[in-house]
């Protein structure tokens, strides 16, 4: 018996028929929320651009010497002065806003959620193999239903970053409380901690190294998300690449893409270390 | 006063309790539960501490002796059996009560130490206050007390990793002294330090208890350790209790052949106490007695000193030959003034190896004498020699004689 006589299931139909429906019935509280959204990186990116680039340049390399140190932070005034000069300044701003507010939603969903799923074997159980299927799923597809959802251009573009960048904050949340060793644990329950007191004193304070991992891991994924979202209008130096692409400019397509790479080594050094400090100062 | 009250206390581990507890209850083996899945932690042990007293349960690894003493805060539950503190059945208490019990009741000293690393030295110390909700100015007050009590004043602001593993215990310790809880539960507190240091750590907690008379439960699988500190011992087996006695009880009349096999191995210098190998003090002289009159007595003994005690037994000095001569000479009419009063004294207490490191600096008898200065007997280089001849030559459960009812 061939397989072609056996009937192809109706996946992709059944997909698109609760999407639609999802659409219909939903949409309104998702246009709502694409909104605020919209008012909200609109607001920062605005915000962002009415300071002179020197000034923030000069506040990056600021916070890049505090937190990682002076070579960082001369890599940062070199690698954003160079971005300025190329005349990529409000491509980098609009990329940077983007994937700040979208970590910040990644990291409010994951942590709440890795933390159940640390105390919690049912809830784990649910969630992690959704996270495999979050991660696995080709990036671009969630970029499809988003547009009805929440119309072209940014908004669309968070969305499908938080489901994208997601998944690393809530596993290394999990993963670095689950690790607190079992005798501190156990310490903590001896001396009469409530569930409260146990996980705000002993649980997340020794994960922190941990959780901070995996915040860096949703930055990169979202930066990297933020780029390929250019496709549905999400602008930014992933903009620029796709310009670059459409008219076979590949001098302007590498200047987008060097300054991708430098955007991601700042973001990347800075926030490494900081999930590093606490526990390097506890071992001097 | 009976602190805590274990009674036919049993913990298995495993899916379904109830099922191993029948096997049990039918006389099968520990082997025999295990094909089903199941442990046993414990099974029917019961015991009970006086307040005040430091009890020691002593094992091998995997007699149960951890699992008893988790349940004793109940970071094990016990599958049946009670288990009383002050009269009040914990096996039974709510999440309430239970917190409660943990916060004021019942504090505990981990095996590897276990404190917090991103927290300093005070913050640690101060972690059971912490959650009792105490305000931050009282509880570092008492956390820093704490920190004095087990010599760690000046440490405050340290991290856990900064210090030493005995240092850390010294944490440890003081994180349990500053709850001020009247039990405390030690999980092999000392076996994680080096030999010296555990040493020094055991010393330090006989003065500690000295002056708290807290309730211990101390767990260790160390025998010299048990026989150093324990005022009872409890010995445990297979998750049961073969003997519970006093340190000379387990060593003079061993349960059975697995307690005699431990016991044989005793390093009796460290085992044997002032107690044990002090005489009795025949001749004394009192202070208002004439030279003449001591002189007398000692030629009689044959001795070089004598010492000097009031009519109700306190001590009060020695007196050497050549201080009696002066006397003499002097013409005066007793010898009060001639007594040295800071002639080293021991403590019932002394091991024997403490002993003869103070004979070494001092020609002269020791004195025994109890907390009230009366003095109880005396030890002589020729009785310390008799003791460690005696412990040498034979094995110390044949040593100490066992009786033949204890032998079958």
């Amino acid at each position: 018996m061939s397989l072609m006589t056996v009937p192809k299931l109706p996946l992709a139909h059944g997909i698109d028929v609760a999407l639609d429906w999802l659409t219909a019935h939903g949409a309104f509280i998702t246009k709502a929320f694409s909104h605020f959204i919209s008012i909200l990186i609109d607001g920062l990116v605005n915000g962002l651009l009415w300071l002179p680039p020197w000034l923030l340049i000069a506040a990056v390399a600021l916070v890049a010497w505090r937190a990682a140190g002076w070579r960082v932070a001369l890599f940062s005034l070199l690698g954003l002065l160079l971005l300025w000069d190329l005349r990529l300044w409000s491509a980098t701003v609009e990329t940077f806003t983007l994937v700040l507010i979208s970590t910040l939603i990644a990291v409010a969903i994951g942590l709440p959620l890795g933390i159940a799923a640390a105390l919690s074997t049912r809830t784990s159980r649910v969630v992690m193999p959704l996270l495999d299927f979050m991660q696995t799923m080709p990036a671009f597809v969630y970029l499809i239903p988003a547009i009805p959802f929440f119309g072209l251009g940014a908004v669309s573009a968070s969305v499908a970053t938080v489901i994208f960048a997601t998944p690393p904050t809530i596993r290394l949340t999990a993963l670095g409380i689950r690790q607190v060793p079992e005798d501190l644990v156990e310490a903590a329950d001896a001396f009469g901690s409530t569930r409260r007191q146990k996980l705000f004193k002993v649980q997340l304070p020794m994960a922190v190294p941990t959780i901070m991992a995996g915040v860096n891991q949703t930055i990169m994924l979202s930066l990297s998300m933020v780029v390929i979202a250019a496709m549905i209008g999400a602008g930014g130096l992933g903009g620029e690449v796709w310009r670059a692409i459409q008219r076979l400019e590949p001098g302007k397509g590498f200047e987008a893409g060097i300054a991708i790479v430098i955007l991601a080594m700042i973001l990347d050094r800075v926030t490494q270390r900081i999930g590093r400090n606490p526990s390097a100062k506890a071992a001097k | 006063m009976k602190k805590i009250k274990v009674d036919r206390l049993t913990k298995v581990f495993g899916p379904h309790p109830e099922q191993a507890l029948r096997m049990l209850d039918g006389g099968a083996s520990n082997a025999d539960i295990r094909k089903t899945g199941h442990a046993v932690g414990i099974a029917d042990v019961s015991f009970s501490v006086e307040e005040g007293e430091l009890l020691v349960i002593m094992g091998l690894s995997g007699s149960g002796k951890s699992t008893l003493l988790r349940c004793l805060n109940r970071l094990n539950t016990s599958t049946r059996g009670s288990i009383f503190i002050d009269g009040e059945d914990i096996t039974r208490s709510d999440r309430e009560q239970l917190l409660n019990l943990r916060r004021r009741k019942i504090s505990m000293v981990f095996q590897h130490f276990a404190l917090f690393p991103h927290r300093s030295v005070a913050d640690n110390a101060a972690y059971g206050l912490e959650v009792q909700g105490v305000e931050p100015a009282e509880r570092r007050a008492r956390a820093i007390e704490a920190l004095e009590l087990v010599g760690l004043k000046g440490w405050e602001n340290a991290k856990p990793g900064q210090l030493s593993g005995g240092m850390q215990q010294r944490v440890g310790l003081a994180r349990a002294l500053a709850v001020k809880s009247d039990i405390l539960l030690m999980d092999e507190a000392f076996s994680a330090l080096d030999p010296l240091i555990r040493r020094d750590m055991q010393q330090e907690l006989a003065s500690l208890q000295r002056r708290m008379k807290k309730t211990i439960v101390f767990i260790t699988h160390d025998l010299d350790e048990a026989l150093q500190i324990g005022d009872r011992i409890v010995l445990m087996k297979d998750g049961r209790v073969v003997q519970i006695g006093t340190p000379e009880e387990i060593l003079n009349h061993p349960a059975d052949a697995y307690v005699e096999r431990f016991v044989e191995n005793v390093d009796m210098s460290r085992v044997l106490t002032a107690r044990s190998v002090m005489g009795r003090a025949r001749e004394v002289a009192f202070p208002q007695d004439g030279p003449r009159t001591v002189l007398h007595k000692m030629t009689e003994g044959n001795d070089t000193s004598m010492l000097v005690v009031e009519r109700d037994h306190t001590l009060v000095g020695m007196i050497t030959l050549d201080a009696l001569d002066q006397a003499m000479r002097e013409g005066q009419q007793s010898i009060a003034a001639r007594v040295q009063h800071d002639a080293p004294t021991l403590d019932p207490d002394t091991p024997l190896a403490e002993i003869i490191n103070q004979m070494a600096a001092w020609p002269y008898r020791l004195p025994v004498v109890d907390a009230e200065r009366k003095l109880l007997g005396v030890v002589t280089r020729p009785r310390v020699i008799n003791a460690l001849a005696q412990s040498r030559s034979a094995p110390a459960a044949q040593m100490l004689a066992p009786t033949p009812e204890a032998r079958a």
